[in-house]
């Protein structure tokens, strides 16, 4: 496997009216070329966040720790997005390397411009095709992703067309200049399970097809199951699990991953009771101290979780985790 | 339970005109479209289909607060009946209090500028359910317990809590003029799934502890599989199946059922099947086709099927099915 993405020590901070509001913390995880990892973790937890990072694509009012490194490693070299300053070097990364399908749809697409002519000007920034060519490989694009009459969608705005094709659409545009790194941003979350099975299988078919790696950001473990390699566990900013989706999603190693495990419907088992996760998601304002997870954790160390914070352990080659009472059951503590 | 039916519907319809051009056949939007069921007092009724397939449009004519186009919808609680199509004012207003609404959005669905207790209060004061506020705020305190809210909360104002309670709140509020028909759309698609699991458990103890009945919308059929006992599938304004929940999950007697049934994304990492995946979209309520109206999508699809449009008929165990294929179907849509 060939190292495509490092991100080490991703702080994020936002300043806003009520104070400086830790969004990321820490944060560190490594992708190889054509892998996909998925990125799972209640709202507000950072996951948006974390990825627009890796763009350098997050509001004015953010705030990078000193430590954060996002080393990308392309044909020329390893590169630092954390480095980027200038638009025109921002470029190398934005629409060129990584491409990011948007959680919120209508962020990807300008409302008052044509699909095709958004298309086309991507290229034209990002390749070295002229006019005609970009227009050629664009609708062929719309094509690949489903689209029928694709030559007529190309002229079309985003707004006229159903939630399903909008998102083959963008699909189509994030794919059109062949990034390494595609984010998917809760790319299905507003579909209905038929067309969200449609465009998974698409992902699918597009990864084998092209081989770039994904980041598929995602609330529904069923998703991950089904799509991803790695999967990412963020809680309040932080990474809490991370390893091969079967491990995790089978022998989820952290509190709050076995938690999230507990309370989800399963359709295989209906007398499974609905567990749910203890309490509330804290407010960004009231960081708790320690494990950030320690205020929901029915199984928190008394005086220890309250105050010290947990670091990765590994678990195995891949599957690691970051919790004190995992790493005493492993007698590692 | 009993199995007196609380609803009864028979063919209703519900259209919405369109704001059309000036030229041409004006048009409407048919939403829901000659549906007849029944639901059974002291049932958990799940509602199913995709967007647009007209589940809030079914769920608020029940209410009597979407048109009642065509047929008839009687409310039947053995204390009262109704014939909503043809209810007097009066009686509509004793009926706001025997049915009531909890929306998707805890976060729109509160004033921000009303204290918890008033928004809990707010539909007995309206109704004029309770003689002084001593007796109001009795009630209040004594649904808010139910809800498991905190009492010290009830002077608070709801921007302080976050999305489970504020949907605690908001089922509090519905069920203070202790109502017996409970129409939740969408109750928990905001929250999050370590969240939902409680609302969902609350939902069903309200249930049993109150001898409410529900109708319960939702897209996500694996939470309707855990909290419903009966559950009916929509398709473009039609009823497709209604059936008991297991039956209807074990043994789908619609395909489109089976299509939505093998589309849940699995939860395990080695089941990635990718059978029987639906092909296109859901046609527009303006401009529905001929014939049964999920054979542009039906991969079992007939002559007959583009023609005829099938009706809703008793398919034994419970089920009701609009096919004309499900007798020659039947093994075919099995679940494994
Ligand atoms: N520009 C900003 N200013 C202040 N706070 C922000 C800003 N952008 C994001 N945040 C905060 O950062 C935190 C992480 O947000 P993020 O959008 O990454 O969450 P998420 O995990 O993607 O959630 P969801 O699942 O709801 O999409 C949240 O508390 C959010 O309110
Ligand atoms: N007030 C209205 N005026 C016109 N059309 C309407 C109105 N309300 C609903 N519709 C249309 O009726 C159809 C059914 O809508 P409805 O909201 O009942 O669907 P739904 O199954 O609840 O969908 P969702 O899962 O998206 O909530 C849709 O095509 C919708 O656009
Ligand atoms: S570190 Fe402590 S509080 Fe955090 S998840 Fe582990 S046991 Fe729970
Ligand atoms: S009636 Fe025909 S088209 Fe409709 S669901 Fe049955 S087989 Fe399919
Ligand atoms: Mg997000
Ligand atoms: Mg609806």
């Amino acid at each position: 496997m060939t190292r495509l993405l490092d991100v080490e020590n991703l702080t994020l901070q936002f300043d806003t009216d009520e104070g400086r509001i830790t969004a990321v913390d820490d944060v560190s995880f490594s992708i190889e070329q054509g892998q996909v990892m998925g990125l799972v973790g209640e709202s507000g937890s950072g996951k948006s966040v974390t990825a627009k990072s890796l763009m350098k694509l997050n509001a004015r009012n953010a705030v990078y720790g000193p430590q954060s490194r996002i080393i990308l490693h392309l044909d020329d070299g390893p590169v630092d997005v954390m480095t980027l300053r200038s638009a025109r070097e921002m470029q190398l990364v934005r629409g060129g390397a990584i491409s990011m399908i948007f959680q919120e749809p209508m962020a990807s697409f300008a409302p008052a411009i044509t699909i095709g002519s958004q298309m086309v000007e991507q290229l034209l920034i990002h390749t070295d095709m002229n006019k005609k060519q970009a227009r050629e490989l664009s609708i062929e694009m719309l094509a690949r992703v489903g689209i029928s009459d694709a030559a007529r969608r190309f002229d079309q705005y985003a707004f006229e067309l159903s939630g399903g094709m909008r998102q083959r659409a963008m699909i189509a545009m994030a794919l059109s200049t062949r990034p390494r790194l595609l984010i998917a941003d809760e790319p299905t979350t507003a579909l209905d399970v038929t067309i969200q099975a449609q465009v998974i299988d698409l992902m699918k078919d597009l990864v084998a097809e092209f081989g770039m790696a994904i980041i598929f950001i995602t609330h529904d473990l069923g998703v991950i199951a089904q799509t991803a390699d790695t999967v990412a566990v963020m809680y309040l900013g932080r990474l809490v699990e991370q390893g091969p989706v079967r491990e995790v999603i089978r022998t989820p190693a952290h509190p709050y991953t076995r938690g999230l495990i507990a309370a989800l419907p399963d359709l295989e088992n209906l007398d499974k009771p609905l567990t749910p996760v203890p309490g509330d998601i804290p407010s960004p304002l009231e960081r708790p101290t320690g494990c950030v997870f320690n205020t929901r954790c029915s199984v928190a160390i008394e005086g220890r979780c309250q105050h010290e914070v947990p670091q990765f352990m590994q678990l195995d080659d891949h599957h690691r985790v970051a919790c004190h009472l995992a790493a005493r059951e492993r007698g590692a503590a | 339970m009993s199995d007196r039916a609380l609803i009864t519907t028979r063919n209703l319809s519900v259209h919405y005109p369109l704001r059309g051009g000036l030229i041409g056949p004006r048009q409407v939007v048919r939403a829901v479209e000659g549906v007849s069921i029944e639901i059974p007092a002291g049932h958990f009724f799940g509602l199913v289909g995709e967007s647009g397939s007209g589940k809030t449009t079914l769920g608020r004519a029940l209410l009597r607060a979407a048109p009642i186009t065509h047929g008839e919808v009687i409310y039947d609680d053995g204390e009262v009946r109704y014939d909503l199509a043809a209810i007097d004012k009066a009686a509509l207003k004793d009926y706001r209090s025997r049915a009531q609404l909890i929306f998707q959005d805890p976060y729109a669905a509160l004033s921000p500028r009303m204290t918890v207790r008033d928004i809990i209060a707010e539909p007995l004061e309206v109704m004029g359910l309770t003689k002084s506020r001593a007796e109001t705020d009795e009630r209040v305190r004594e649904i808010a317990t139910m809800c498991r809210l905190n009492l010290e909360h009830l002077r608070r104002f709801p921007h302080a809590f976050s999305g489970g309670q504020r949907q605690r709140i908001s089922i509090a509020r519905a069920l203070v003029s202790r109502p017996r028909f409970v129409v939740a759309d969408e109750a928990v698609a905001a929250l999050d799934v370590s969240i939902q699991a409680d609302v969902l458990n609350l939902l069903r103890s309200l249930q049993k502890e109150m001898g409410l009945t529900f109708l319960f919308i939702s897209h996500d059929l694996s939470v309707v599989a855990h909290v419903c006992d009966h559950v009916a599938v929509m398709y473009l304004g039609r009823l497709v199946e209604t059936a008991p929940t297991r039956q209807l999950f074990a043994r789908p007697r619609h395909p489109y059922t089976r299509a939505l049934l093998s589309a849940i994304p699995s939860l395990d990492p080695d089941d990635r099947g990718r059978t029987r995946r639906l092909e296109g979209e859901i046609p527009s309520p303006t401009d529905p086709p001929p014939g049964c109206k999920f054979h542009t999508r039906c991969p079992y699809a007939t002559d007959r099927c583009r023609a005829e449009e099938p009706e809703l008929e008793d398919a034994g165990d419970g089920h009701n099915v609009s096919c004309h294929r499900w007798r020659e179907l039947g093994e075919e849509l099995a679940m494994d």
